[in-house]
């Protein structure tokens, strides 16, 4: 069974369409570097793979089930645009609240494991508005990774990332894989990109160029399968 | 379902913290309830037929300001796209969202109806049971509307003014029941008679577009 599977998706605001007939398997295990330009539907995409969007055509199945299914939902972790966690509450208070919103038992324990290991944990009782960029960052990842999920989804994660929230994010998605994870990642960033992928998919304007293991080329020159595959 | 105590939680944690929806609430229902008793003679004897006409419509204006705030603040660091890719479901996301705007909005009408009382020299108190069943069944009504609404307009550049045009005409079974409720009982009267057609109003009224947030917020949170 694929972790992801996607047949023949399209996606119309309006009359503009900003996906056309997107089918695309990912297996469980795997981490797809998702590519394209801006407006090329990487976003509109993750979207619709983490049921925040219906798509207006296809289907969509999340390890077999629909991505609007509970069970589905409760394995996706997600690292959107924004950051994900409440300006008015402490950074203990927003990871115990995703903690017990994804239902983990002890949620004071898993929370106060995350703070820790995002080094937040001298800060915990403090509101996020009061935090740095980076320390909203790192606590963003933690609250996209504390209830272990199965598939990551991330979009362009290190856009806007300090040095030690790269290399924070960068340990737990090593992690995660090795622990039989699946992530899909859209970015621009190529080289951080290429140093975890398995797999690549280019889309251009809305249409899946191409979708595959990821090829050797592509560890010396990132740029490869843009100028290969017609996005220069 | 029980994610919604931790959705309805953490609105009100928020809320207690920022105080943003209750304190405009709540000095918007003073400021109306001050400038009627300008405008009308207080110790008129037709304050008693028309207190629940005010009470009420200082009540739905004054809420618009909690339920337009409601889905609003999920819209910072896209709070609300973590909210709807968690497992909790749709409707646990709404009745937690419309639980804390019910007892915000219970919050400024307890603390109004003191204000109505001192203002215009009426008892408020003579059938409070009652009183307390009317404020109870007519602002989940209004907290129902409003709650779905707000998730509808979250994404309007106008929601300030699209939530309110929205909400008021839906509203008006449930206000008409609590207005004249609410007239009977700080009146002295008691409920009687046909009057009970009323209560049985309200109550059909909430269960009935409570099942229908219920079944549609999916939809609307989604499209």
């Amino acid at each position: 069974m694929n972790a992801v599977t996607v047949a023949g998706v399209c996606k119309y605001f309006g009359d503009f369409p900003a996906l056309r007939g997107v089918s695309l398997d990912v297996e469980p295990g795997s981490a797809l570097a998702l590519l394209g330009r801006n407006g090329a539907g990487k976003t509109t995409l993750l979207r619709i793979l983490a049921g925040l969007s219906h798509p207006s055509e296809g289907n969509v199945l999340l390890f077999g089930k629909p991505t609007r299914d509970a069970a589905s939902r409760s394995r996706i972790g997600l690292l959107g645009h924004g950051i994900g966690v409440y300006d008015e509450l402490s950074a203990v208070e927003n990871l115990r609240l995703f903690a017990r919103l994804y239902r983990l038992p002890d949620p004071d324990r898993v929370a106060a494991a995350w703070l820790e290991r995002t080094s937040l944990d001298r800060v915990q009782d403090s509101l996020v508005r009061e935090f740095s960029r980076g320390m909203r960052q790192r606590l963003a990842v933690a609250r996209a990774f504390l209830h272990s999920p199965s598939l990551l989804l991330l979009d362009e994660p290190f856009t806007s990332l300090d040095d030690r929230a790269i290399a924070l994010l960068q340990s737990l998605l090593s992690s995660a894989l090795s622990q039989g994870a699946t992530v899909i990642m859209s970015t621009h960033q190529l080289r951080e990109a290429m140093e975890i992928s398995t797999h690549v998919a280019l889309l251009s304007r809305g249409r899946l160029a191409h979708a595959g293991p990821r090829p050797p080329e592509m560890l010396a020159d990132p740029a490869w399968l843009y100028r290969t595959y017609g996005e220069a | 379902m029980t994610g919604f105590l931790t959705i309805a939680a953490k609105d009100l944690r928020s809320e207690l913290r920022t105080k943003e929806s209750v304190n405009a609430a709540l000095s918007f229902a003073v400021v109306i309830l001050v400038l009627f008793s300008f405008a009308m003679d207080p110790t008129s004897e037709q304050m008693a037929e028309i207190s629940g006409g005010l009470l009420w419509l200082d009540f739905a204006f004054a809420g618009a300001l909690i339920l337009n705030r409601s889905f609003a603040r999920e819209l910072p660091n896209d709070c609300l796209d973590t909210l709807v890719a968690s497992p909790v479901s749709g409707a646990a996301l709404f009745l937690g969202k419309a639980l804390a705007n019910f007892v915000m909005l219970l919050a400024v009408e307890l603390i109004s109806l003191p204000v109505f009382g001192i203002l215009y020299g009426m008892d408020w108190t003579r059938r409070l049971p009652h009183l307390l069943a009317v404020l109870v069944l007519a602002t989940w009504g209004i907290t129902v509307i409003g709650t779905v609404f707000s998730a509808l307009t979250v994404n309007l550049r106008l929601r300030e003014l699209m939530l309110p045009t929205l909400i008021y005409p839906m509203m008006i079974p449930a206000l008409m029941a609590a207005m004249r409720l609410t007239t009977l009982l700080i009146s002295g009267e008691g409920v009687s008679g046909d009057d009970w057609i009323w209560f049985r109003l309200l109550a059909g009224f909430d269960i009935i577009f409570t099942a229908l947030a219920l079944g549609l917020v999916d939809f609307v949170l989604l499209g």
